[in-house]
């Protein structure tokens, strides 16, 4: 009796091993018809991944949600907060239970999830639906679609610029910011404090790579550096403004002492707590940072006296002054949706609608994304914000160029410029043709 | 024919459990190695190409690769000669030994992200208390640490020091097996502490030494977790996106692992990350297959056999 208990539970365990989880699953059949707007009347609960975990954050995308209930008051809107990652949107498109619409902060990852239809092409929606794409600046063609596909809409956005401490600079005798890089260089220099054993107390410019928002991809906007060129390839071997952005830096790195800086750099406050990171203590003069910054500084340090303005451009180039990166948050419908219709009323909403925009914006502090929203007078942000609405909404502005390899490319610059900063590289031009070959090669085994 | 059956039920779980999490993923990563695979089509078949990438056109394997190893060759020779030595050393005394054996092993039971995190603070060049001791101490210009690429691995090997506890458990628990007769016969014929060791200890030990040693050989071709938080607090990003460069500072903190896993799960290549996992279980053979013929030389089991 006993072993045909033994032997029963046995194959208990084994039934419930061979049930529990499969393989891989099939790839979801792609879109049926795209519907027309607002004809179903029974009620639909659609799911919605967002990345923001903060509670003021939450707050300003849930009201857009209520706004959008009202409007579509058959929709109910399940938002899932906080999933940060794309991997764990890339597992469930693989399981086939991805959310109706989902929201990133990976613009990066954008190339592969179009080519792969991951995220849903959105032109066939823009089409039956007659959809308006002058509501966007310029800039938002370039990071939401790639290769001829739309597959996502801008939801708030960033935009880089320069702040400045006007109390430090003021005492140095400038009151206006640098517009050159040429002018930045002599400023840092000018507003640098150093102690009596030769370290920094205080940087006028940090040109270090990897200190806060200082990396090559963000500086290269400004200076006019590609990433790409039109064939795919990559044009940091070909482009003379990279070498020109790798010299201006070296020649600030060389001023301050590469042992001083990472020294600065290894006592830098958290970016993220209200009240710590470096600029906002005065540690540093200038800096370049992102809009969000305004209501770090408002909350945590709001004494600090400072402010804001588009990032200095090459002297030869200081015709483009008032550009700068831009780029952030994205959405889209990702493959699998089991409500597609439905979630493009939402996504198309969510990138559209005026007052939903502003008030979201007022509550993340945040740009946002389209012309007749960054006119409204109902933004209420700090006045230092208003250059980044001016930053946006200036044509020249975007964000890198981007390809199927995702933020690879960045990687291989990122570990490049840090042997670069470091002294460890003789050749620039040699050393930059060789990240762009490695670029190539990467992208070519990708395809 | 019973008795056969008998066994081959009970051993079943363990047999569909092998097959389904660890013989059916391996072979679908040789699969996978050979194809391109981004997670997000099916993958396409591309041959050798994965291969041939990884050893004529990645700088950065062949840095992941130097790093992992640099890391074998001194830090597992190094925290088998620390725990041997605090294992000796708690062979003496008379009294307290189960608290300093307790103080010893708490190291080990810190969660490694947590420990990772600890240890990046306190090495901070500017305001940990490793550097305030060291400049106090009169060191001029103590070292970057986590912040230079030469000394970024050596903060990681001070982490990786810290929690031999439970090798030196186990190197205690050999020494302490050791006969006494073979010490009192040394201690007859006058032998000194070194000869001692050299004739006794040693060989009683090799075993157990040439146990840790594999382990250690192995965990350190898949070493991860803390060179991971380590690497990204340095670039000072607490996620992923729009950090400075994988491996920082200057990819000295780049190992295998951490690359395989990049490469799979952030660049979309799990086909190139499913060829490097299959280099690493090779390379991982081959090394413990040469520990193995060396161990005939050096490794004495005391039932009186060699391997």
């Amino acid at each position: 009796m006993k072993r045909w208990l033994v032997v029963l539970a046995v194959f208990g365990l084994i039934a419930a091993a061979c049930t529990a989880g499969d393989g891989e699953s099939e790839v979801p059949e792609g879109l049926g018809e795209t519907g027309a707007t607002g004809e179903e009347q029974e009620p639909v609960t659609i799911e919605m991944w967002i990345p923001f975990s903060a509670d003021h954050e939450v707050a300003g995308v849930q009201q857009v949600f209520d706004r959008f209930e009202q409007e579509y008051p058959w929709i109910t809107v399940d938002v899932r907060k906080g999933v940060a990652s794309d991997q764990k949107v890339i597992s469930a498109i693989r399981a086939g239970t991805p959310p109706d619409a989902v929201m990133s902060w990976s613009l990066d990852d954008l190339p592969a999830f179009c080519d792969t239809g991951a995220w849903q092409d959105l032109t066939p929606y823009t089409e039956a639906t007659d959809f308006d794409a002058s509501l966007f600046p310029p800039s938002v063609a370039r990071y939401t679609g790639f290769g001829g596909k739309q597959c996502a809409f801008p939801f708030l956005t960033d935009a880089l610029g320069l702040y400045y401490n006007t109390d430090i600079l003021e005492e140095a005798g400038y009151t206006e910011p640098p517009q050159t890089m040429s002018e930045l260089t002599q400023m840092a220099k000018d507003l640098t404090v150093f102690n009596a054993d030769g370290s920094i107390e205080r940087a006028g410019f940090v040109p270090w790579f990897g200190y806060y928002m200082m990396t090559p991809p963000e500086l290269a906007i400004t200076f006019g550096a590609d990433f790409y060129n039109d064939d795919g390839t990559s044009a940091i071997g070909t482009d003379p403004d990279w070498v020109e952005l790798f010299q201006w830096q070296k020649d600030l790195v060389d001023f301050y002492g590469a042992d001083n800086l990472r020294k600065f750099v290894a006592g830098q406050g958290d970016e993220w707590g209200e009240a710590s990171q470096d600029f906002q203590n005065g540690r540093i003069a200038m800096a370049i940072d992102g809009e969000w910054r305004t209501a770090f500084i408002a909350n945590g340090t709001p004494d600090l006296n400072y402010a804001t303005a588009p990032f200095p451009v090459p002297d030869d180039q200081a015709d483009t002054y008032g550009i700068g990166r831009v780029g952030g948050t994205i959405i889209g419908i990702p493959r699998g949706s089991a409500h597609p219709e439905e979630a493009w009323l939402l996504v198309s909403f969510m990138a559209t609608d005026t007052d939903s925009l502003v008030a979201a914006a007022n509550a993340i502090g945040n740009v946002p994304t389209t012309l007749p929203a960054l006119e409204s007078p109902e933004l209420d942000l700090p006045e230092q914000f208003q250059t980044f609405l001016d930053i946006f909404g200036n044509p020249g502005s975007h964000y890198k160029d981007m390809s199927i390899i995702g933020s690879t490319d960045q990687n291989l610059l990122g570990d490049f410029a840090e042997r670069w900063q470091a002294g460890d590289v003789a050749d620039l031009q040699a050393g930059l043709q060789a990240v762009a070959q490695q670029i190539n090669d990467e992208i070519e085994a990708a395809s | 024919m019973k008795r056969y059956t008998t066994a081959a039920l009970f051993m079943s779980p363990w047999i569909i459990g092998f097959s389904v999490f660890i013989l059916y993923p391996a072979l679908a990563s040789l699969y996978y190695s050979f194809t391109n695979y981004d997670l997000l089509s099916t993958p396409s078949f591309v041959g050798l190409d994965n291969y041939r990438f990884m050893f004529t056109k990645d700088p950065q394997f062949w840095q992941a690769m130097r790093n992992t190893i640099w890391m074998i060759c001194v830090g597992v020779p190094l925290s088998m000669l620390v725990a041997l030595g605090t294992a000796m050393l708690l062979t003496r005394p008379r009294r307290g030994v189960k608290g300093y054996r307790t103080i010893l092993f708490l190291p080990t039971m810190a969660p490694p992200v947590a420990a990772a995190l600890a240890f990046f603070v306190i090495f901070n060049p500017a305001t940990g208390p490793v550097n305030q001791l060291l400049s106090g101490i009169g060191i001029k210009n103590p070292p970057l640490w986590f912040y230079d690429p030469f000394w970024s691995k050596w903060g990681l090997l001070f982490l990786g020091l810290w929690v031999v506890g439970q090798t030196m458990i186990i190197y205690l628990a050999g020494l302490l097996d050791v006969p006494r007769q073979l010490y009192e016969a040394a201690d007859i014929e006058g032998a000194s502490p070194w000869q001692k060791f050299r004739h006794v200890t040693f060989p009683s030990l090799s075993p157990v030494l040439f146990f840790t040693l594999v382990i250690g050989v192995i965990a350190g071709f898949q070493y991860f977790t803390q060179a991971y938080v380590a690497s990204f607090a340095v670039s000072g990003q607490a996620t992923e996106e729009a950090s400075a460069a994988v491996g920082s500072p200057q990819g000295s903190l780049l190992f295998y692992s951490i690359y395989l896993y990049l490469k799979g799960f952030s660049d979309f290549r799990m086909g190139y990350a499913s060829a490097m996992a299959w280099m690493l279980l090779l390379l991982t053979l081959a090394c413990t297959a040469l520990l193995i013929r060396s161990s005939r030389h050096w490794v004495h089991y005391q039932a009186g056999g060699f391997r």
